[in-house]
């Protein structure tokens, strides 16, 4: 049953006699049209990809980036309404920024979400505003270290309460995905975009719960993931775009930022192999399947 | 219970007469901060060949009392520029906070390009400038060390009253008296840096330093020093003062005539 063209779906933040909020639907299906993103949430980091699409030869390679820092330590890249994902990193800045300001500490990635999710929901209650045309996804890795708080330049007393746990462990990577109804979850792999499902397949197969992937193979199987669920847009060139954020033992000590390039091309070069081999296999099967059938 | 807040939790005037709610109430102008009241003394710094020296010790007075014995006062920017703070601690720490915004958000642009020593002590100074014109000042010396748009050592000061300068080398508070004239024979001038081995400029803002202990009664044995070079900053945060020159008490005796 469906309530289209029944009125119901003319204006934000009216429910529909079956309790849907059309217009969030809507949002949802701009964001079925974007490019595709993807989140993996590695044993020792995380990692950002993205499918950017080129729409024209004039633009430049490299350039026009998709997937914003947010603090330091965090990431965030959506699909859908391009604008849109530019005021959601805005925002997220800002809301990085006060956190500082006043906890002067750096905004943990579970509060950041939070923040951002209840941010997307209040653009579902009124009639006067849309609801984002994105889904984001937003990677980061809470300090494991004990950080100074900022602008501290000394220690405090060394003995007596201090309000510690001995031997308490904090922060790792997170990752979350916050959709255009404002909801969110935490996830150990994430996509959306076009070439979602095909994604998702493929994220499902790496067994991440398990935790055994680590960052560097993550980034090999971010970037055959992207260019697996290119295959739903075959038709168009794309540019893969990808960062990654790691522990303060690891590669990034703690920061957000663009996969080193000498990894990337790598990374590309695996992924182009890997789909010229399902190439193969598919023609080895069927030949394989003609055989049966004989 | 009465609608005036102010009285509440006060004896009652009707058994004990009026209260005086003077304090309350001030005839005198809003007044900012007049004094700084944690501090940190000198920091001293000395261009070389290729970078910057610059050193401080690890102390925060409290007036007369050595209150806080382990305070950095060299902060680190965005890995190309170290800055000394001497003066007031919560201004320091202040403005630790706005160089840390400042950075996330240039690093926010992604043009490859990050501050250099030279732009953090323009945006500092105009700080330090504004503030002092609006008669609220940041009660601090700061010397900014690294290197220039052009990769050459850069050093300045800038103060509470925003007035910036730079030399071969430099020194805040007490360092300006005592380390200055040192560091001064060492290099007089730009010649000289060109000249001046890593080496040799450790050396001498070590022994600065252990002239300042000698002679300053605010300084610590303890203290923090960066070499800003091409290739990053190194910053050390615990180091000690090293042979120390004290075997000569032993002879003296009184105050003139004392034999023994």
């Amino acid at each position: 049953k469906t309530s289209i063209g029944t009125g119901y779906d003319l204006t934000n933040s009216v429910f529909s006699p079956d309790g849907r909020n059309f217009q969030v639907e809507y949002a949802a299906k701009a964001v079925e049209n974007g490019g595709t993103s993807i989140g993996i949430r590695c044993k020792d980091g995380v990692i950002l990809a993205v499918e950017k699409i080129i729409t024209s030869k004039l633009l430049k390679m490299g350039a026009n980036r998709r997937i914003a820092t947010v603090d330091k330590h965090m990431g965030v890249v959506s699909s859908g309404l391009l604008p849109d994902g530019r005021h959601f990193e805005s925002r997220a800045r800002d809301e990085a920024y006060h956190w500082r300001k006043v906890y002067k500490s750096p905004i943990t990635t579970a509060d950041l979400a939070s923040r951002m999710g209840q941010y997307l929901q209040t653009y579902t209650l009124y009639s006067s505003v849309r609801p984002f045309g994105i889904t984001a996804i937003v990677a980061g890795w809470d300090s494991e270290l004990e950080i100074p708080i900022d602008g501290e330049v000394g220690s405090g007393p060394s003995s007596g309460p201090g309000g510690k746990v001995e031997g308490v462990k904090y922060g790792g990577p997170k990752l979350y995905m916050i959709e255009p109804s404002g909801m969110y979850w935490g996830y150990y792999g994430a996509a959306t975009g076009k070439g979602r499902q095909t994604a998702k397949s493929e994220l499902e197969k790496l067994d991440l719960a398990a935790g055994k992937l680590s960052l560097l193979d993550g980034i090999n199987e971010a970037a055959r993931i992207i260019y697996t669920a290119h295959a739903d847009n075959k038709d168009k060139d794309f540019e893969l775009e990808m960062t990654w954020i790691s522990g303060n033992e690891g590669p990034t000590k703690g920061v957000h930022e663009p996969v080193p390039k000498h990894l990337l091309v790598e990374a590309e070069r695996l992924a182009k192999r890997a789909l010229e081999g399902d190439d193969d296999e598919d023609e080895t099967k069927s030949a394989d399947g003609d055989k049966m059938e004989l | 219970m009465n609608h005036f807040p102010q009285t509440w939790g006060r004896p009652r005037d009707e058994i004990y007469g009026p209260y005086d709610n003077s304090f309350l109430q001030s005839n005198v102008p809003k007044q900012h901060t007049k004094s700084p009241i944690v501090t940190g003394t000198s920091v001293i710094a000395v261009k070389f060949r290729d970078g910057v020296i610059i050193a401080a010790d690890n102390l925060a007075s409290y007036g007369s009392l050595a209150r806080f014995t382990n305070v950095k006062r060299l902060r680190k920017f965005a890995d190309t520029s170290v800055v000394g703070f001497g003066g007031d601690v919560s201004d320091m720490q202040y403005l630790d906070r706005l160089l840390g915004s400042l950075a996330i958000d240039e690093a926010y642009n992604s043009t490859g390009h990050t501050l250099n020593a030279k732009n953090i002590h323009t945006y500092l100074a105009r700080v330090m400038y504004k503030r002092r014109s609006e008669f609220n000042p940041l009660w601090n010396q700061i010397l900014v060390a690294g290197l220039d748009d052009e990769d050459k050592p850069f050093l300045a000061s800038a103060d509470l009253l925003g007035t910036t300068f730079t030399s071969p080398s430099l020194a805040t508070g007490f360092g300006a008296h005592l380390a200055q004239p040192l560091l001064r024979n060492l290099v007089p001038d730009e010649e000289a840096v060109a000249k001046l081995s890593q080496d040799s400029a450790i050396r001498a803002v070590k022994e600065s330093l252990k002239v300042l202990f000698y002679r300053d009664a605010r300084s610590l044995d303890k203290y923090s020093i960066a070499v800003i070079t091409k290739a990053g900053v190194e910053l050390k945060e615990n180091e000690q003062l090293e042979n120390q020159s004290w075997k000569f008490a032993e002879q003296i005796r009184g105050y003139g005539t004392q034999k023994n």
